[in-house]
């Protein structure tokens, strides 16, 4: 066991995946000599080479495009997009072609591509680096979207990411790259895709999240036990596709329930959650399901971020409005 | 690669065009701009402002008071020369690094800080400044600006847009469709592509297989030129014409100014050690825009040391004052961004504006 940061751990996954198999390529902005902005890249192309760690001319459509043409041709491309405000210069390789190159061949061909961005709010980066835009990814048939919230975690899905034959959009929460440690195992191994994870387990309520609110909610979940209120927390892990089972599992023994997510509120992950909760667990329920999420406007530049951005005190608030409902 | 001998031929046309060497001797006598000894003097003031201001808005980043910037120190030239070559009514798209135009084109220091630090009142441009926001989106200022362009032709204005980009930039598609679009539409457009040799830490080598960025408006069907980009009075009198090409109805024009960026590509962590070496910063710097535009106008009588220094100082201070000024600017609440979503807010803003007014006033 070591000691990693989450990116420590994300580098360490695609070294294990590059070793592993030869059909893995990592390309993008900046990921070869200089190790990628954040440094996620960091040593791979010394390591492994130029051939299969290297930089793009910058064209987000032209990463996609020339990820979704090597994965026909059996390779497995870890592409990057430097921050996921990009991805809207490469939507239609990804949604439009690599999402449906099963369904457009028949099943014929299919397409490996593991789509790595960095997101997320509260490290105050200029527009269009921080938005949340998964709700895109998950809306979207034929791809896989995975958020990890911690080091272990993020080793374990990245391998399974690579190692899974469709493509998967794995997203980096800023904020988390390097704010803790945790034990990560040197040797390889996996964390399967769609599966959550339930992180505190409690019997009054639900609190349904993933990526950085993870760390929100249970620290919500803490406050809450100071008023007698014992919360279970769930982390999604994966929001494409949802784990249903854990979810439906812990609403049925809580009876009580709320999602949060870092996204704008409508339209969202926690609209499907809620939807989900309601299509199969309707009569469990003690009280309507709430969402904790930003408001509908833009992500605001920087400036703004603190105020924007939800914090634990709203899931505190929300969670104490569904168990006095 | 091995070229085909009528490529060759293709490329080696894209000479680059200069008039200041970089001693501060004329070296292209025909092509002289017709400027007064005032002008020649405000270009100098203006480049030796940018200086300062460059280096105060990095010190000011490293105190945490600015927020995003991007160095300029080395582009003054390229910058400041081909925004000289503008009138106001004219539009300019910049990208990220090009605050130096904009804030000559009439946006106020103090609010390009705010945009640094990310308040959106730093976008709120003034009236009659024709200048668009920043763009972080490397790429999407080239097609807008064939729009602005063919608004402008439509409208009958007389004037010109103009949009910036980088070496880095020429990759992305929204570069060649927006040269196309231009030229298939025959609009007063001017592309200017900043090439300082690096997008971050990739060499512009990588970028493509091209071997100037400005060859690439042939396949476009306009005019390309290629400009030392160290030389303001090169880059001064290529704007102008290709602004006056533009009016004139005979297309765009695309501009690769060969350029070198000193400093770190952003203040938030790129250290440029990791890919240049300083054989590379030292050769550029001995091509330096200030130095040698010092030169000639020392050689012309037309600049003391007690003039630069008065510039310095008030460089300063109006720096000072936009700083003080933009921590003057309310702060950024919730309510605020909810209400400049759109002229009549939906069902669900209009609740979500109650709930912030009510947080707000806690
Ligand atoms: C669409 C998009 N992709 C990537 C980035 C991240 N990024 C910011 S600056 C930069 C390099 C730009 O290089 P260049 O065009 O040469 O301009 P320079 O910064 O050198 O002025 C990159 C990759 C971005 N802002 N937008
Ligand atoms: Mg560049």
């Amino acid at each position: 066991m070591a000691q990693m940061t989450m990116i420590q751990a994300i580098t360490d996954a695609m070294r294990t995946e590059l070793k592993n198999n030869e059909d893995v390529l990592v390309f993008g902005e900046d990921v070869g000599q200089n190790g990628g902005v954040f440094r996620a890249t960091e040593g791979l192309q010394k390591e492994f080479g130029e051939d299969r760690v290297f930089d793009t001319p910058l064209a987000e459509s032209g990463i996609g495009g020339l990820a979704a043409g090597l994965s026909v041709t059996g390779f497995r491309p870890v592409m990057e997009i430097q921050f996921f405000g990009f991805v809207f210069e490469t939507f239609d390789a990804i949604a439009a072609q690599m999402a449906r190159m099963r369904y457009r061949s028949g099943g014929v061909y299919h397409s490996p591509v593991t789509i790595r961005a960095p997101f997320g709010g509260g490290v105050k980066t200029p527009e269009l680096h921080a938005d949340s835009l998964e709700g895109l990814m998950a809306q979207t048939p034929g791809l896989k979207v995975v958020i990890p919230s911690n080091p272990y975690d993020a080793k374990g899905l990245l391998i399974s990411a690579i190692r899974d034959n469709d493509p998967v959009v794995y997203l980096e929460h800023m904020k988390l790259y390097r704010s803790f440690r945790d034990e990560v195992p040197e040797e390889e191994y996996t964390v399967e895709l769609g599966k959550a994870d339930v992180k505190r387990e409690g019997k009054d309520i639900t609190i349904i999240t993933y990526g950085a609110m993870v760390h929100s909610s249970l620290k919500a979940a803490e406050e809450l036990e100071k008023d007698g209120i014992d919360a279970e927390v769930i982390d999604l892990r994966t929001i494409s596709p949802l784990d249903i089972e854990t979810i439906i599992e812990s609403v049925e023994k809580t009876n009580r329930a709320i999602v949060v997510q870092e996204a704008q509120k409508q339209a969202g992950i926690a609209a499907h959650v809620v939807a989900e909760i309601n299509d199969r667990a309707i009569l469990s329920l003690e009280a309507p399901v709430l969402r904790v999420t930003s408001p509908d406007t833009v992500f605001p530049f920087s400036a703004a971020e603190d105020v924007w951005l939800p914090s634990y005190k709203d899931i505190v608030e929300k969670s104490k409005q569904v168990i006095n409902f | 690669m091995e070229k085909t001998k009528e490529l060759q031929n293709i490329e080696s046309q894209f000479e680059t065009f200069q008039i200041l060497n970089e001693d501060g001797e004329i070296v292209n006598e025909d092509a002289m701009p017709d400027l007064s000894d005032e002008e020649l003097k405000e270009l100098m003031t203006r480049m030796v402002y940018t200086r300062i201001w460059d280096q105060r808005a990095i010190s000011l980043n490293r105190q945490g008071r600015l927020g995003f910037y991007a160095p300029v120190a080395g582009q003054e030239a390229s910058m400041i020369g081909s925004q000289f070559a503008l009138e106001k009514q004219d539009w300019i798209l910049p990208g990220y690094r090009d605050i130096p135009q904009i804030v000559y084109h009439g946006v106020p220091l103090h609010q390009a800080f705010l945009w640094s630090r990310g308040h959106y009142q730093g976008g709120q441009m003034p009236e009659g400044v024709n200048v668009m926001m920043p763009q972080i989106i490397i790429g999407a200022q080239i097609t807008q600006t064939a729009g602005v362009a063919m608004g402008l032709k439509r409208k009958q204005k007389d004037s010109v847009a103009i949009t910036y980009t980088g070496d880095g930039g020429a990759s992305q598609g929204d570069f060649y469709e927006g040269i196309n679009f231009a030229g298939a539409f025959n609009v007063p457009a001017v592309f200017v592509v900043q090439n300082n040799r690096y997008a971050i830490s990739v060499p512009v080598e990588k970028q493509s297989a091209a071997e100037t960025i400005a060859q690439k408006a042939v396949a476009a069907g306009i005019h390309g030129v290629q400009v030392d980009g160290m030389d303001i009075l090169a880059v001064y009198a290529l704007t102008k014409e290709a602004r006056q090409r533009g009016l004139d109805g005979n297309g765009p024009t695309l501009i690769e100014t060969l350029t070198y960026r000193y400093g770190p590509h952003t203040m938030a962590g790129d250290d440029p050690t990791r890919y240049r070496t300083s054989d590379e910063d030292d050769k550029w710097e001995k091509k330096d825009p200030l130095v040698r535009f010092r030169k000639f106008l020392e050689s012309k009588d037309l600049w003391t040391e007690e003039e630069e220094e008065k510039i310095v100082e008030q460089a300063k201070e109006d720096i000072k004052k936009a700083i003080k000024d933009a921590d003057g600017a309310p702060k950024q609440k919730v309510t605020d961004l909810i209400s400049i979503m759109g002229e009549e807010l939906p069902y669900n803003l209009k609740e979500q504006m109650e709930e912030y007014k009510e947080k707000e006033s806690k």
